[in-house]
């Protein structure tokens, strides 16, 4: 009896060393374990053995096929790592070939810089306003200072609707506005920024172009002074245009501020040189500032006695231009897909 | 206004070692921007010659071939011009000379030998206009005394520099060389020197034979003198050259002094023919419809908005504009009346713009210092006197009601400290008004300051407080940033937010302008409103703002499409505009465009179609909060530039505040997708805020439902049927298939939906689920005849 479970044992051992794939092993398996194989019948028959003998060859027959089943997974697991491996290789791809394309827009560069500078002056404590692009004259001009019939005012220059209604030729109309609006007649400290137009259309100009505006206004204690102007611009341009740019003021005349300067850069194509961009002085006209005019104060509702500050204006298209290097204005109001496709990522 | 260095120099003194770049880079620190700085004549190498022989070049029927003395050597010289003859005194431009068309070289012309140039004064950089007949065609001929082998520009006194200025719009006073004097004498402290007015008086008092009558408020000041027996020639050459080294041609003697004094002064004067006038000079308005005969030979047609000077009569001149044809000085003039006056800025503003402006009309606008009409009257008597051979009458007729006197005001020296943000003291500040020819006295905390009446702009503190930061200089002035309150800026993020989930979508943000042609307008809608129409559009292709922004976008689709980009997935938020009764409003608006594949990768594509852009749409809308308030439902009136069928309002809260579409084939024959919202509309409407819903810890069930319906239901409406039955454990529904077959039936589709169940504190029973389930297709086979599809 001893000698015959060894032998089942021994030849099952073979049978399932030799076995190819795991569906033979899985007859093999009932064969070698089931209720009809060997060993069953092996138990089966122990009944008819003596007392001694019967524990003897229950616990090698149980031992047999405890082996067994250890050596019928181990194949099994060896037949699953292959099929796994096999089917892994199946899924080899190329990765070299082109992804999937989740469709990635882009803002306008306008936009962008105009982001640029809302961020930088809500961070110094500046409000960002919006005012209407279809205004009154009496925003526009009158209430700046400019009244009908000013030299410095022309009507070549603007887009009149009707006598009374124009599209707005610069972002100063806000200023009024937000005067007008602040019924506390507290200090104000805003930006804002947006489409302008004027009767214009060339090679540097266009009839649709955009500004952005600051005003500041304080109690006079306060000394708002064109010493703060000068220190703001040079923050703002040296933001916008590189750290290294100079900024030049000299004596303007705008209507609603006194004393106005116009403000000039260091070229920003040459670094101040000289080059055909700046028609070789080296400095290129940005913006246009002043402390604001009594008048304009009084107008709106402050008392200039009591109250001073400092306004400026730039346009936002050339600051664009030079920022990304923009060779041609016309480029910023085609909308070439082509264009504004490249202004996709993130601007360092 | 140019500025000839020459001309100013009579009256301040400028160091010689100042260039003319360095006078124009000092007055623009000062504010007075210049578009060029340079030599009246721009070239070199010129020398006087005398022709010594002229003849004819044997191979040319024009080319003359001359020897010219030039001092040193004799030139061999082929010359074209028409007038060249033996023993004239010519300009010689030698070999190396630069003129402003290019350099002069030593070369061959037909076969003779050529080593320069007989030049003409256009040659030089004059401006033709400038020229007379002889000098338009041909070389310029120099009087028989010109020295042979100097400097030719220096002879004719046209070595001189020019600065043309673009002035600012408040410094009328600079129209002058006298007020350019008092500038450049303020930067470099240097005194002004005296104008000469003198001149002698004869006859009777003009006052007994001449009388001056204003009927009108628009003239301040009007003065009249006589001067007789000119002599109309050609003027001294430094009047003519300082007239063109000023933009203004000469013509004679008299005309020229009248620009002389009006360039040196600010203040334009007219001459009249005395004996073509009765005795009379009026200023008065126009009549309406009065008609003029203009200098120009142009009759025009007046009304009341013009002032007129008349002869009593009938009128004679445009007052500050341009004279009449009738009284004007002419070569037979021997006796001529002067008017010196002051007419209203803004009325001759008005009558300019109409008709022409000139440099006597700009000098009005501006403004003039009434003490210049006086001075300028005496200075033409002066010059008409000693260059015109002219008698000044005795008398001088006047009206004024102007101010003559100076202004007076103070500044405190904190105000001016406090408002530059500087510590400039006294001294230096009462040092600026001195060298700008103001008087100022110190009263302890002020400045008293007297202006003179040449500076109109100035009258108030800060007027002067610019002229101390201008002339102490800004570059002095220490840049800081303003003392103030910290706080945080505040802005609306709202537009920057649907701005940046559009970019994520994958469209491309565009500006577009706002201004485009009529025919374009009204389209795209079928809301009514009237259009806003400029009054003088530039270009009649621009001559409306637009109310929506759809025309914009597919405008700038074309220019893609023709710049071979055909798949376009553009948006742009910005103004439409409009007006309904008298109201005029703008409202911001989100437009975007798609067009093409929307995205395509290997293997896989996604063409743009109507449920991509209605899924930008549901986007944006559920971003900004709107889920569950929105819907999409056929428009209450056809617009004909979209597809029928393919189109869409997206109603929110029963409102309709925007449409969704494909363009209609006669539009666009490529498949075009359009998205517009009116944000305004839309951002008015409340949103829920965000926050947090339970999620339940049990399992959901699902279920799907597959149910057959006419064609004409649609499937929002099966899953609003849907919702209304499920009842509280109804978690949502979604369409998953969507079939039409011959099977079915015509005019019958299919719709698949799966549909699921769950609640908060516990699994769904079976029982529970079918329970709801057959609620539901109860509902739906009543209220839509909608059958179970087994």
């Amino acid at each position: 009896m001893e000698e015959l479970i060894k032998k089942i044992q021994q030849d099952a051992e073979k049978k399932i060393s030799e076995i190819k794939d795991i569906k033979e092993l899985q007859e093999l398996k009932v064969k070698i374990l089931g209720k009809k194989s060997e060993l069953s019948e092996a138990l089966k028959n122990l009944k008819d053995l003596s007392q001694e003998e019967r524990p003897k060859i229950g616990a090698l027959v149980n031992t047999a096929r405890t082996k067994l089943e250890e050596k019928i997974t181990e194949m099994e697991e060896k037949f699953a790592r292959k099929n796994l491996e096999e089917k892994l290789e199946k899924e080899a791809i190329d990765i070299t070939l082109p992804s999937k394309k989740i469709r990635r827009g882009s803002e306008h560069p306008l936009n962008r810089v105009i982001e640029e500078i809302e961020d930088l002056f809500t961070s110094m404590g500046y409000d960002v306003v919006e005012g209407p692009e279809l205004e009154t004259d009496e925003f526009c001009f009158e209430r700046l200072n400019l009244p009908e019939g000013h030299p410095a005012r022309d009507m070549q220059d603007s887009f009149y609707i009707t006598d009374k209604y124009l599209l707005r030729t610069q972002t100063s109309a806000v200023q009024a506005r937000t005067m007008v609006a602040n019924e506390e007649k507290s200090p104000i400290r805003i930006i804002t920024l947006g489409k302008t137009y004027r009767r214009e259309d060339d090679a540097t100009h266009s009839h649709q172009f955009n500004q952005i505006e600051g005003l500041v206004i304080d109690r006079k204690e306060t000394k708002i002074s064109l010493a703060d102007l000068k220190g703001t611009l040079e923050v703002f341009m040296r933001k916008m245009l590189g750290d290294k740019t100079e900024l030049r003021f000299r004596p303007s005349y705008f209507p609603f501020t006194e004393p106005s300067y116009e403000v000039d850069v260091t070229c920003f194509k040459c670094g101040g040189k000289g080059c055909s961009l700046c028609k070789q002085t080296g400095w290129i006209e940005v913006l246009g500032s002043g402390m604001v005019h009594p008048n304009v104060l009084k107008m709106n509702g402050y008392d200039p006695d009591k109250y001073a500050g400092f306004a400026f204006g730039t346009g936002i298209d050339r600051l664009a231009m030079f920022k990304y290097g923009i060779t041609d204005m016309r480029y910023l109001y085609t909308n070439d897909i082509k264009f504004l496709k490249q202004f996709d990522r993130m601007d360092k | 206004m140019k500025l000839s260095l020459n001309f100013v120099k009579d009256y301040v003194d400028l160091d010689e070692s100042l260039t003319v770049h360095q006078i124009a880079e000092d007055m623009t620190r000062v504010g007075n921007e210049y578009d060029s700085a340079e030599k009246l004549i721009n070239a070199t190498n010129l020398v006087i010659g005398k022709v010594l022989t002229c003849e004819m070049h044997p191979d040319s029927d024009h080319l003359h071939v001359c020897t010219v003395d030039i001092g040193t050597e004799v030139l061999h010289i082929v010359c074209g011009a028409p007038n060249v003859a033996k023993g004239q005194k010519v300009i010689v431009a030698k070999a190396g000379a630069e003129l402003p068309d290019g350099t002069i070289k030593k070369g061959m012309i037909r076969g003779q030998e050529s080593n320069g140039m007989i030049c003409a004064l256009f040659e030089l950089g004059i401006d033709k206009k400038f020229l007379s007949e002889e000098d338009k065609t041909g070389i310029h001929v120099l009087p028989d005394d010109a020295p042979v082998g100097k400097d030719p520009v220096e002879y004719m006194k046209l070595n001189d520099d020019v600065i043309d200025f673009d002035l600012t719009a408040n410094r009328g006073d600079l129209l002058s060389i006298l007020g350019m004097a008092y500038e450049l004498g303020a930067i470099y402290d240097k005194k002004v020197k005296d104008i000469d007015l003198s001149h002698k008086e004869s006859g009777e008092d003009l006052n007994k034979s001449f009388k001056l009558n204003v009927n009108t408020p628009n003239c301040s000041l009007f003065l009249a003198r006589k001067v007789e027996n000119v002599e109309i020639k050609e003027s001294p050459e430094f009047i003519r050259h300082r007239l063109i080294a000023s933009g203004i041609r000469p013509i004679n003697v008299v005309v020229d002094i009248s620009n002389y004094v009006m360039l040196e002064c600010g203040q334009p004067l007219h001459f009249y023919d005395a004996d073509r006038l009765n005795g009379v000079l009026e200023v008065r308005q126009a009549n309406k419809n009065e008609k003029l005969t203009t200098l120009d030979e142009n009759e025009r047609t007046l009304d009341e908005t013009d002032l007129v000077i008349s002869n009593g009569k009938e009128s004679i001149g445009l007052a500050g504009v341009m004279g009449g044809l009738s009284t004007e000085v002419e070569n037979t003039t021997k006796n001529i009346i002067i008017e010196s006056a002051i007419f209203d800025s803004v009325m001759v503003r008005k009558t300019s713009k109409k008709i022409l402006r000139s440099e006597a009309s700009n000098r009005f606008e501006k403004g003039i210092d009434p003490n210049r009409t006086y001075m300028a009257i005496e200075r033409a008597c002066h010059l008409l006197e000693k260059y015109a051979g002219g008698t000044v009458r005795t008398g001088r007729c006047e009206y004024n009601k102007a101010d003559l006197s100076d202004r007076k005001i103070s500044v405190e020296y904190s105000q001016i400290n406090d408002l530059l943000g500087t510590e400039i003291p006294k001294n230096e500040v009462l040092s600026v008004f001195r060298k700008l020819g103001f008087t100022a006295k110190d009263s302890g905390k002020a400045a008293d300051v007297t202006v003179p009446r040449r500076r109109l702009d100035i009258s108030i503190p800060e007027d002067l407080i610019e002229e101390v930061s201008r002339i102490y200089g800004v570059d002095n002035i220490e840049g800081k940033l303003p003392v103030v309150p910290m706080k945080r800026g505040s802005r609306n993020n709202t537009l920057r937010e649907i701005r940046r989930k559009m970019v994520n979508l994958g469209l491309n943000e565009t500006l577009t302008y706002v201004l485009i042609n009529d025919k374009e307008v009204h389209k795209y809608t079928y809301d009514e409103f009237e259009e806003l129409r400029l009054q003088d559009p530039m270009t009649e292709e621009r001559n409306v703002l637009r109310y929506s922004l759809i025309p914009s976008l597919v405008k700038t689709y074309e220019y893609n499409k023709a710049h071979y980009n055909k798949d376009v997935s553009i948006f742009e938020i910005g103004k439409g505009f409009f007006k309904k009764g008298e109201v005029y409003g703008e409202n911001t608006k989100l437009c975007a465009l798609m067009a093409g594949e929307y995205f395509n990768s290997l293997n896989s594509e996604q063409k743009v179609d109507f449920y991509v852009i209605k899924g930008v749409a549901e986007e944006i809308l559920d971003y900004l909060g709107y889920s569950s308030r929105y819907s999409f439902v056929k428009p209450k009136k056809e617009i004909k530039e979209f597809h029928p069928y393919q189109v869409a309002e997206i109603s929110v809260n029963n409102d309709v505040c925007g449409i969704v579409g494909k363009l209609h084939p006669n539009e666009m024959k490529e498949d075009v997708y359009i998205l517009e919202i009116n944000l305004d509309k839309l951002l008015d409407k409340k949103t829920g805020k965000m926050s947090f819903k339970e999620i339940s810890k049990f399992p959901e069930v699902n279920k799907d439902l597959s149910v057959v319906v006419d064609k004409s239901v649609s499937s929002s409406d099966l899953e609003k049927e849907i919702k209304n039955a499920g009842g509280k454990l109804f978690l949502g529904s979604r369409i998953f298939d969507v079939y039409e077959g011959e099977r079915l039936g015509k005019d019958k589709k299919s719709i698949a939906v799966s549909l699921s169940f769950g609640t908060l504190d516990r699994t769904l029973t079976d029982e529970e689920v079918n329970e709801i389930m057959n609620k539901i297709v109860e509902r739906l086979e009543k209220s839509l005849k909608a059958e179970l599809r087994k």
